[in-house]
């Protein structure tokens, strides 16, 4: 081997040495684990569907149901073992925000019930709903300037 | 004490390393070195109310635990060098706000424990102290809070991340007959080259353990096999490979006589601590609990001390900047 | 019921494969581009907004069910879906009400329930 004296050739060498993330076993993972949280969801859409729900309120139910469900998992200190294994398969999901939401909630209660866990419940989950609602919002727009 | 070459300090009052303590968590509980620490603590939090109490106390402990074995009172002790990974070291000033001992707080990220060696054994070489105390923590829990994610997102670790070892480890040094003595302390330079991945410290570590290496040995004219062992603090695994690289590219072969703490601390295969262990504990505890007692039984009579520190935060790391990388060494021997 | 339950099943299938698919491209991202999680779920709330702004992702919907509106580009169109209905209603004033509207259900129950989680639950450390 030849030393290495700039920043390029190290970054190569260390490219090349370091190991890479075991993508088929992730993405193996993330597809059944993912599949099947979206299955749960639909299994409760159809039941509040046979239950006489509109659509959009069996939409509604399923997202809370989810979101309920992720929550208490993270609560027991389950949900960052599934997320381990299941990488997107457990984030990509609406799982994965709700997620997002009561971890740092749960970690920053340390720092009191205002500064803690009401400001810092958004450390990773508030860019999510600053570029969802902005993104929204200029749909809205476009949507308004066509019509 | 007189200066070799461009960096190094030789040593010839003889400070003596009188004695060590280790107390580590509950994840190291479950490692390879479980056996050597003087006390693990099952309990994350060990009875407190946050991460950042518990650091504290395992410092508050730990440095009661080293002045007991060593058998000296607080205020035999001249000067305590210490600190850690959290903001403005306040797991080390919180642990030793009660013990009225004059206090340096030091950062170094993951090298402070040898710069407190470096520092504590000039002061003893010195000839004004009598006793100086070094001491560092870190904890998985806080360190991960401040510096990556909270502990309860769901998201994978990638391969090159380490883990930050949960404990602390404190040494007096001193006057003494017996050994082990620092002999030579080589201070290193910051080295960056460019490595931006918060999760590969190892990468982003090596080369600045790298210069220290290669310094000492052109000041102190000593080669690898000087050392019956040459430790680095927490370059874990892909970081202790890319060192033995870099090192035969200077033409140093270190490999036989070569390992790292965050090598040694975890068992990769059974823990998932992925590339090793991490933070200002992990050369603490590793030196203080397992090799102090390898040199103390005479299976070690010259040892090569580098810790490697990564000078960054989250704030750096979010703005695009690399990680700069600082090693500092301390010749140990019997 | 019988012809509910035959839809049911093709439903089902079509809603594993491409809820599973989308967390594929996620996982890729992660594993590739070692994008933090929030990065990775601000591409993907972004994304679902332009594609159901596009009308675009009605069909996915249409072919998978919650397989579509379960990931969080579901999440993104639903809050484009709610923009442009609103728009419908009050115009441009129901720009700035119709998304957050349309997805209010999720997000005060992520903010209810993740309050109540953390008054009552402790962060845990993986021991072995």
């Amino acid at each position: 081997m030849n030393p290495i004296d700039s920043p390029k050739e190290y970054g190569e060498y260390v490219k090349k040495k370091a190991p890479n993330s075991p993508i088929l076993k992730d993405c193996f993972n993330a597809f059944w684990v993912g599949g099947l949280i979206c299955c749960i969801g639909q299994l409760i859409f159809f039941f509040c569907k046979y239950k006489g729900l509109d659509e959009t309120s069996c939409s509604t139910v399923v997202s809370i149901s989810l979101i309920a469900l992720a929550i208490f998992l993270s609560a027991i200190n389950v949900f960052n073992r599934i997320g381990k294994f299941a990488g997107a398969g457990s984030l990509i999901p609406i799982t994965g925000f709700a997620n997002s939401i009561v971890s740092p909630a749960m970690e920053y209660k340390s720092e009191g019930y205002v500064m803690g866990v009401g400001a810092k419940m958004f450390t990773v989950a508030g860019p999510v709903l600053v570029y969802g609602i902005s993104a929204s919002v200029i749909v809205g727009i476009i949507a308004c300037l066509f019509m | 004490m007189k200066k070799l070459g461009k960096q190094t300090l030789q040593l010839d009052n003889k400070p003596s390393i009188i004695n060590t303590a280790a107390i580590v968590g509950p994840k190291e509980l479950n490692g390879p070195l479980a056996k050597y620490f003087d006390k693990c603590v099952e309990d994350e939090f060990w009875g407190e109310a946050s991460w950042e109490k518990a650091e504290s106390k395992f410092i508050k402990e730990t440095v009661s635990t080293v002045l007991g074995k060593a058998n000296v009172s607080s205020s035999d002790i001249d000067y305590v060098f210490a600190g850690d990974l959290l903001n403005q070291c306040i797991s080390s000033s919180f642990g030793m706000r009660d013990t009225n001992i004059p206090f340096f707080g030091l950062f170094g990220a993951c090298s402070t424990f040898v710069e407190g060696l470096c520092l504590g054994s000039v002061f003893i070489d010195s000839g004004a102290c009598k006793n100086v105390l070094c001491a560092t923590s870190s904890h998985f829990c806080s360190a991960e809070k401040q510096f990556r994610f909270p502990l309860e997102l769901g998201n994978q670790r990638t391969p090159t991340s380490q883990w930050t070892v949960t404990g602390s480890g404190a040494a007096v040094l001193g006057k003494a007959d017996q050994g082990p003595y620092i002999t030579h302390i080589t201070p290193g330079k910051i080295v960056d080259l460019g490595i931006k991945d918060a999760n590969n410290m190892g990468a982003a570590m090596a080369p600045a353990a790298l210069s220290t290496l290669c310094t000492h040995f052109e000041d102190t004219g000593r080669s690898p096999d000087y050392y019956d062992a040459i430790i680095t603090g927490d370059l874990g695994h892909l970081g202790k490979d890319i060192l033995i690289d870099l090192a035969k590219t200077k033409g140093y072969d270190i490999a036989p006589n070569y390992n790292d703490c965050g090598v040694l601390i975890f068992d990769k295969k059974t823990q998932d601590t992925h590339s090793g262990g991490s933070g200002c504990a992990c050369i603490a505890t590793v030196f203080s609990g397992y090799l102090y007692k390898m040199m103390k039984e005479n299976n070690i009579k010259k040892l090569l001390l580098i810790a490697t520190g990564a000078l960054t935060n989250a704030t750096t790391s979010q703005q695009g900047e690399s990680i700069p990388g600082i090693a500092h060494a301390v010749a140990i021997e019997m | 019921m019988d012809y509910f339950q035959s839809i049911d099943w093709m439903t089902m299938l079509n809603c594993f494969i491409v809820g599973g698919l989308i967390c594929v491209i996620g996982q890729i991202l992660i594993d590739k581009t070692k994008l933090t999680p929030a990065r990775i779920l601000v591409v993907y709330v972004t994304l679902g907004a332009i594609l159901g702004g596009l009308g675009i992702y009605k069909y996915l919907i249409d072919f998978a069910g919650c397989g579509a509106t379960v990931p969080l580009t579901g999440f993104g169109a639903n809050l484009a879906k709610g923009a442009i209905e609103g728009v419908k209603e009050q115009g441009l004033l129901g720009a700035f009400i119709g998304g957050v509207k349309a997805s209010a259900g999720g997000i005060a129950a992520a903010v209810f329930f993740g309050y109540i989680a953390s008054l009552v639950a402790k962060p845990k450390i993986k021991k072995q």
